[in-house]
């Protein structure tokens, strides 16, 4: 079983680096998100410190929807889907190694960005370690429910909006949470409560988060 | 008990079921709330801080309890429907869908009503109308999800695996929210601050919660009844019956 899940996510991986634009566009989309907040809201350097928390989490969960649609779009197309299901070892390897590729092209560079984003949205550098830690125990949290919705959604026409609605509002405690860890760091007070929350929600979100994404599949495949 | 579930459980005999206990609830929700309705704006005393606006409440906190209890009947009959595909337990998950939304966003108009004369706004981000509103975009994703998908019985069982992944996350966000809003202090006194409601107030309120869930059955059964006449109107069955009837 094990064997399989590392077998797939080396596949899934080296198929993502191959093409540039898989592990690129959800870096720029990033990127694009948290240099509008400033021109949108405010420059104001103490405003920037205010909302560069809320600014870092929303730009990492729409950023991460980006590149989720494909998530099962082609292994739906292609047939791959049916033979995963009649494997001796299940759709749960599969469905994780999906939901790890998806983080180490989405959230693995989200979260190595993020303190330099942080550092230009003007959050002091003592709170930093904690936007780093929010958003390595989150956006793997948030490639797991995002997971759920590309799976019910991945065969339809036009469904990339349908999953959006779909997922968005399973994020808001890792907006809440992750940010207020950043917040709380930047006040120099101890950000560990929140960090703990999201260490639960990380712990919880991987273990059923693929049984939820192979009965979706299922589902759809019937 | 089991022979009886397996009786009801098939279409042509829950869609008579229906029709006959239709006819007994549907003049007893309508005089039930009627009398709840003059209990509760009429006999019911006036508020000694809020005066007579508080009365809204009569309808806002039972739409409330209803909008999760009605989250909580889609998210069990769809674990049904996906563990032993009963066809009618697809049907009274995704029946409740609409019903649920309708539940949620009553709540919210009327909460916003009462919050506008009480507050001095029609909305502010408290911890227990952002649940409801989030609470309010899983209805949409049910029913948006249910409408993409071809297929009825397909489309049923996808949104029950929403609705059940709703659930557990249910209780994450709406705690979430409330520890969002205790550390982002609000902008006005949240509470009721009259002291512990008092049985004149509150028997009419628990009266109306009962006429709620009367209502739910009601129309529930209404729109079950509406769903199996459109899902079997080529099977015989359901031509004798309708021939019959006419």
């Amino acid at each position: 079983m094990f064997n399989a899940f590392a077998s797939l996510l080396r596949r899934d991986l080296s198929a993502a680096l191959h093409i540039q634009s898989n592990w690129l566009m959800p870096v720029a989309f990033f990127t694009i998100i948290i240099s509008l907040f400033p021109l949108g809201v405010d420059a104001n350097p103490a405003l920037m410190q205010r909302f560069a928390p809320g600014v870092i989490w929303v730009a990492a969960l729409l950023a991460g929807l980006l590149s989720l649609e494909r998530a099962f779009k082609d292994d739906f197309d292609n047939g791959s889907l049916e033979q995963w299901l009649i494997t001796p070892h299940g759709v749960y390897p599969f469905a994780l190694a999906r939901i790890v590729a998806h983080w180490c092209i989405t959230g693995l560079p989200f979260t190595l960005l993020a303190p330099f984003y942080g550092y230009l949205l003007g959050l002091p550098a003592h709170s930093l370690a904690a936007a780093v830690f929010s958003l390595a125990l989150g956006t793997p949290v948030l490639s797991a429910l995002g997971a759920v919705g590309a799976a019910l959604t991945g065969c339809l026409r036009g469904g990339e909006m349908l999953m959006a609605l779909l997922v968005l509002p399973f994020y808001v405690p890792l907006l809440v949470f992750g940010a207020n860890a950043m917040d709380m760091a930047a006040a120099g007070l101890p950000a560990g409560a929140a960090l703990a929350i999201l260490g639960a929600l990380f712990i919880v979100a991987l273990l059923l988060a693929p049984l939820a994404v192979a009965a979706a599949l299922k589902v759809m495949l019937d | 008990m089991l022979d009886a579930t397996k009786r009801y459980a098939s279409l042509p005999s829950f869609y008579r079921l229906c029709g006959r206990l239709f006819a007994w609830l549907l003049p007893a929700t309508v005089a039930l709330f009627a009398a709840g309705l003059v209990w509760g704006l009429y006999l019911a005393p006036a508020d000694y801080k809020q005066g007579e606006a508080y009365r809204i409440m009569f309808i806002h906190v039972p739409s409330a309890w209803m909008s999760l209890l009605v989250y909580m009947v889609m998210a069990a009959a769809g674990a049904v429907a996906l563990v032993w595909r009963v066809k009618l337990a697809e049907l009274i998950h995704i029946e409740c869908a609409p019903v649920g939304a309708s539940f949620t966003a009553l709540t919210l108009a009327t909460g916003m009503l009462w919050g506008k004369p009480m507050w001095g706004a029609f909305w502010v981000w408290d911890a227990r109308l952002t649940s409801e509103l989030i609470l309010l975009f899983l209805y949409l994703g049910v029913i948006a999800l249910y409408a993409a998908i071809p297929d009825r019985r397909k489309a049923a069982r996808a949104t029950a695996v929403l609705a059940i992944v709703g659930v557990v996350n249910i209780p994450v966000i709406h705690y979430s929210v409330i520890w969002w809003n205790t550390l982002h202090q609000g902008p006005t006194v949240t509470r009721l601050d009259a002291p512990a409601a008092h049985i004149s107030i509150l028997a009419p309120l628990l009266f109306m919660a009962v006429v709620f869930k009367l209502y739910f059955i009601t129309v529930l059964l209404a729109r079950l009844r509406g769903s199996i006449a459109e899902q079997c109107r080529a099977q015989q069955w359901f031509r004798d019956e309708a021939a019959g009837r006419a």
